[in-house]
């Protein structure tokens, strides 16, 4: 008796809805065997996790406010995997974003301070989108491989930042704090509860105009056809450079959008620290949602819980913080395992009595 | 000269792990195999290492355990691709992320109770330099004959890896494989299988990369030790063309960077610190960049293997 | 030859596939010294039946025997070691290996380090042999199709092999060569070997096989003997009904040049010239056909057509305006329809569904779409109204592509591209692969634009197909054009020369 992978007749829905969520599950299972390696209870742990995330309206605003940047870095590589374009350069995207409104922010004294938060946020986005643009001509016009580009210019992107808040836009009355001078208080980004921010509407707003360009207009099935078929799409005459360009640029503006909504509302000036992984778990996020805009917000709200739950661990129970990064990378496996099972089934097959 | 010496001694020790891993990932990517998680493969290696000789003393038993973990995770990623057909650059993204994840926790878990359960800042045993009595002294050369006994090793792993891809019956099958397994297949080969193998091979040969860096190289286990070396090594696979000898010249650059760097941070420059971290990444952007460019003109020698990252099934028609 | 035992016998061999039984229950004889031709049509179950005995496929059911042997073929390599050995319909060589380590890849008694020297000795021992010309050190992509044909002989040779079979070898070479190939194969028959031709092609039958076996949808129709059946007997137990050779359509009256094309030359990004000076042009109501041995260029003069090529030198001109270098999308709007030769990657989106693969053309405007808003539920209208007069088979408009026939998605395409097609059709073998009632209907469709007076280019690698359907034929070799001829007074033996080069005609 074997079991074979059989294709199946007709794309299974059921199971792209079936196989995340089952992923939680086979995800938390392994973790409970690290956890158990680590002579913790997992269950003790989870629960701590849980409630540390979700467990209160205060606890839930934290969670918010980290969910914030990784809905819209998320949607930002969504955007790109659309294009099978595997730009994991949102780090340095939502790095670049920060540095932009810094910028605005710090140094246009020309314009009334009321201005600065939308024009922060303009320069924000155009900042993380100029930054993707880098490896998206590379890509578009030379072929030049977008995965290392896009990785190589977060550690590039980084290193600006620190360049910045350790040197020239230091804030001298700082104390030795490596970080620029706070934003002027007209221009932060209002926050609704707690820390939580109206960040939380742009994300929101964000997928639900990206969900409708997607799926309901001109230039969101060239999108698709360009990701799923990119020769088929040229012999329909479709400008696959430039849209690569424009796609790419957009998930950079996406992370962008995301570097500015953090130094605006959250820690009100660039410092160090702001890069935390964000744009690495926008990756997770990306393909738990399945490229799609409007379950990308709920899968990061997700992660957002298991980072918050994370650091709850570390404070109640004495565990590295680094359990929450765990549990997400675990995310992936029982998930790219389980996605063969929308288009294929398994059959077993009994062999006949001479085979055996 | 001197200077050129001990530049040079600096510059094969950097190179050692990104060599090693470089390795480790063209015989994976031969297969047609594309594996992004050499970077959390490494990290995982340099814990393991780190963690087991702080614990037993042993520097052997470290190197087989960092083999082990990173190959273990070598094998999640064939898995994933070759049998369940995920899609390979998440996979590899998959286990860059989870591995980077597992070392951090790790790190801060396999210490001592007095250091918080942490091992950063611990030190144990390491490799250390061999010299070669009356050799050491000839310029340039020397520098060559003053490592550790893992970079002596790589002397001989680089002209046998050449042989075994160019010269060997295992060597043609597994190129055959690479690039038309459909081919390999149709004359016997068992590609999954051949697949499996070297992906774990080079999963093996990335953890000696990464056990390098905490016993070697810079002794002691940090945060983020790697530094996206992980990275780095996946465009040397690229700069090679896939050939383990030409991957020498890769790593000495790199590894030469390295070198600069850490002399200009020592003389204490003008140029701000963070430029000169910045180098190896901006240089491998550039680098590719031109490679890429100039390479189109010539195919053939510079090609990827063409079957590379996808997945492979005799009863696809 | 029938008093000898056979080689070679296959008894009740059945071989299922998820939804279809490609062998059902088949027996099969071969005796030494013959040539079996394996006809039948396109899914007709001969190359399934050919890959249980090279080792690829193992039957579900079935009984093999080899010299009066029972045997268990369980691997490519248990298949060699009986002396079996096939030359697949893709070759099966690794494009940047050499000759030499083609030939040895996979050999079961290989030594870890081959002995490459003698290795190569060999091969030239066995190429002066069988005239098999070629170099043990060139590499295989930089080898002619033929060459790569010979390479997979003398790879069959040099293993021994005492049963070849042969999927449709002919498909790729130039009458000439193909003539060479029948001689070749006669030496080895003389040495006591024996083989099976796989193929689709009356006329290959009668040159080349002692006896004939019919398969039609996975079943064994009829074995003869070829000596005692006409052309017409075969074709008719192949399809299983009298199929019509004769299209009908009205004189040849082309109308004014729709497209001309003056001195193309196309060059890959290392500098080869894929096409080299090709001038061409057709007019209204005319069908001018491409031959040629396919990879001579045939394709990137469509493409340089339709704008998917970078044309460096020449003209190309569509209604009398100058479209050299226009991208894709221009072309599209001058009313160039396109359906492409590879059409799995370049004519469908697989994932997509069929109502948005017939909306491909058509997304653009209105009533699809207005003002870069898509109206989706027209697209379903639309794809329905299609789906009936195209008659494709499928379960409904949003089921993806990639789950259809190779028939229907080919339905599929020229549904979208002759709905569009404003004046001018290029037509990439639209029959590959297909089988002959959608060959029928692809054809009817072609001559429908003609008779509508629209310009058509069909390139075609089937020389009846080219001469029942179009006016004229342009022969190409090597990237240029050899000779336009009319189809009228087109003399195959000629066009089979400029095929392969020999020959230049002047128009």
């Amino acid at each position: 008796m074997r079991l074979v992978l059989e294709k199946r007749e007709a794309h299974s829905y059921k199971m792209t809805v079936l196989v995340p969520i089952i992923s939680v599950g086979v995800s938390l299972l392994i973790g409970a065997f690290v956890l158990l390696f680590s002579h913790v209870n997992p269950l003790a742990t989870y629960v701590y996790m849980f409630i540390g995330a979700f467990g209160s309206w205060s606890a839930f605003t934290e969670t918010l406010v980290k969910a914030i940047p990784l809905m819209l870095t998320g949607l930002g590589v969504s955007v790109a995997f659309r294009l099978r374009f595997w730009n994991i350069g949102a780090e340095g995207q939502y790095v670049w974003g920060a540095i932009g409104t810094a910028w605005v922010m710090l140094y246009w004294n020309f314009i009334p301070n009321p201005m600065l938060l939308p024009v922060g946020l303009l320069i924000g986005m155009a900042a993380g989108a100029g930054w993707a643009g880098i490896p998206a001509v590379l890509k578009a016009v030379w072929k030049v491989d977008e995965t290392l580009t896009t990785l190589m210019l977060n550690y590039v992107a980084i290193l600006f930042a620190e360049f910045l808040y350790y040197g020239p836009w230091r804030d001298p009355e700082g104390y030795g704090f490596p970080g620029t001078k706070p934003f002027p208080e007209e221009a932060w980004l209002p926050r609704f509860s707690g820390r939580a921010h109206w960040g939380l509407l742009l994300a929101v707003v964000a997928a639900v105009i990206l969900w409708f360009v997607l799926s309901r207009t001109k230039w969101g099935f060239e999108i698709q056809m360009i990701g799923k078929s990119p020769k088929a799409a040229r012999c329909q005459g479709v400008n696959i450079k430039r849209n690569i360009i424009l796609v790419i640029m957009l998930s950079g503006a996406l992370s962008g959008l995301a570097g500015f909504a953090e130094v605006a509302a959250v820690s009100h000036r660039l410092q160090k620290g702001i890069a935390t992984g964000y744009g690495y778990t926008a990756i997770i996020i990306a393909w738990m949602s399945q490229l799609n805009p409007i379950a990308a917000l709920f899968v990061a709200l997700l992660m957002a819980g298991l980072l918050v739950g994370g650091d709850q661990i570390q404070m109640m129970m004495g565990l590295p913080a680094a359990m929450g990064v765990v549990l997400q990378g675990l995310l992936l496996f029982p998930l790219l395992a389980g996605s063969i099972f929308t288009d294929y089934h398994l059959r077993i097959i009994r062999n006949k009595g001479g085979d055996a | 000269m001197e200077l050129i010496t001990t530049l040079l001694i600096v510059t094969l020790r950097a190179g050692t792990s990104l060599l090693y891993a470089t390795i480790g990932e063209i015989y994976t990517e031969r297969s047609g195999i594309l594996n992004l998680g050499v970077e959390g493969m490494m990290m995982l290696g340099a814990v393991t290492a780190f963690s087991v000789v702080y614990a037993t003393g042993n520097l052997i038993l470290g190197l087989i355990m960092a083999m082990l973990v990173s190959g273990l995770m070598a094998l999640v990623h064939a898995f994933l691709s070759i049998t369940m057909r995920a899609n390979q650059v998440v996979s590899g993204l998959s286990v860059t992320l989870f591995g980077t994840g597992l070392a951090s926790y790790l790190g801060q878990r396999l210490g001592p109770e007095s250091n918080g359960f942490s091992l950063s800042g611990m030190s144990a045993e390491k490799f250390t330099a061999i010299t070669i009595p009356g050799l050491s002294e000839v310029p340039i050369l020397s520098a060559f004959l003053n490592q550790d006994i893992i970079t002596y090793l790589l002397y001989l792993i680089v002209p046998i890896s050449w042989y075994f891809l160019y010269r060997t019956k295992h060597g043609l099958t597994l190129r055959a494989v690479g690039e038309n397994p459909k081919t390999a297949s149709a004359m016997g080969s068992n590609v999954s299988k051949i697949r499996y193998i070297y992906t774990l091979v080079g999963g093996m040969l990335v953890g000696l990369g990464g056990a390098h860096l905490t016993l070697a190289y810079t002794p002691g286990w940090a945060e983020n030790i790697t530094g996206g070396r992980g990275w780095i090594v996946i465009a040397l696979v690229i700069f090679s063309g896939w050939n383990p000898s030409r991957a020498v010249f890769g790593a000495i650059l790199f590894g030469g960077i390295n070198a600069v760097q850490f002399r200009l941070q020592a003389a204490g420059t003008n140029i701000p610190a963070s430029f000169l971290n910045m180098a190896p990444y901006l240089a491998t952007v550039v680098v590719l960049a031109v490679m890429t460019i100039l390479s189109r003109k010539k195919r053939g020698k510079f090609a990827s293997p063409s079957a590379l990252g996808s997945s492979f099934s005799i009863e696809d028609k | 030859m029938k008093e000898n035992t056979p080689v070679l016998r296959m008894e009740g061999i059945t071989k299922r596939f998820p939804g279809v039984t490609a062998n059902d229950n088949i027996d099969l004889e071969l005796y030494p010294g013959e040539v079996l031709a394996l006809l039948g049509e396109n899914g007709a179950g001969k190359s399934s039946l050919m890959n249980v005995l090279a080792g690829l496929y193992f039957p579900d059911e079935g009984k093999i025997t080899v010299h009066g042997k029972k045997v268990d073929i369980r691997s490519p390599q248990d298949s060699m070691t009986l002396g079996i050995g096939m030359i697949h319909q893709e070759f099966m060589l690794v494009g940047n290996m050499t000759v030499a380590e083609n030939i040895i890849l996979g050999m079961k008694d290989l030594p870890l380090f081959p002995p490459m020297a003698e290795v190569k000795k060999r091969i030239r021992e066995l190429s002066d042999r069988y005239k098999l010309k070629v170099d043990p050190n060139s590499y295989i992509q930089n080898l002619g199709v033929g060459e790569q044909q010979r390479v997979e002989i003398l790879k069959l040779v040099y293993r021994g092999a005492e049963i070849l079979i042969l999927d449709e070898p002919t498909a790729v070479l130039t009458p000439e060569e193909a003539r060479d190939l029948n001689r070749i194969i006669k030496t080895m028959l003389d040495e006591g070997k024996s083989a099976v031709f796989i193929t689709h092609k009356m006329d290959e039958v009668m040159e080349f096989s002692h006896r004939v076996q019919i398969l039609r949808r996975g079943k064994s129709v009829s074995v003869c003997s070829t000596k005692e059946v006409s052309k017409k007997d075969l074709a008719r137990m192949m399809v299983g009904r009298e199929i019509l050779f004769d299209l009908t359509k009205s004189a040849f009256s082309p109308g004014k040049e729709r497209v001309r094309m003056d001195k193309v030359t196309v060059e890959d990004e290392t500098g080869r010239k894929l096409l080299k000076d090709v001038s061409i042009n057709i007019r209204s109501g005319e069908i001018l056909g491409i031959a040629g041995v396919a990879g001579n260029g045939q394709q990137e003069l469509a493409e340089a057509l339709t704008g998917l090529q970078n044309i460096s030198s020449g003209t190309v001109t569509i209604d009398g305006m100058n479209m050299t270098r226009k991208k894709p999308i221009q072309l599209i709007k001058a009313g160039v329809s396109h359906i492409p030769a590879d059409r799995g990657a370049m004519g469908i989106v697989g994932d997509m569904s069929v109502s948005s693969n017939l909306a491909m053309k058509k997304y653009r405007d209105d009533p699809l779409s207005h003002r870069g808003v898509l109206h989706l539920s027209r697209f379903f209208q639309f794809a329905k109204k299609m789906i009936q007069f195209f008659s494709i088979s499928t379960p409904g408009p949003g089921t993806m592509v990639k789950f259809l026939s190779g028939g229907n998605i080919q339905k599929t395409i020229l549904a979208r591209e002759i709905d569009a097609c404003r004046g001018i059709l290029v037509a990439v073998y639209p029959s590959r692969g297909l089988d002959v009632g959608a060959i029928e209907a692809v054809r009817k469709q072609i001559i429908e634009q003609r008779e509508k007076g629209s310009a058509v280019l069909l390139v075609s690698e089937e020389l009846d197909e080219l001469i029942s359907v179009a006016d004229t034929i342009a022969v190409m070799s090597e990237g240029e054009i050899m000779g336009i001829v009319s189809t009228k007074d087109a003399d195959i033996e000629e066009i089979g020369m400029m095929m392969a080069g020999e020959v230049r005609s002047e128009a």
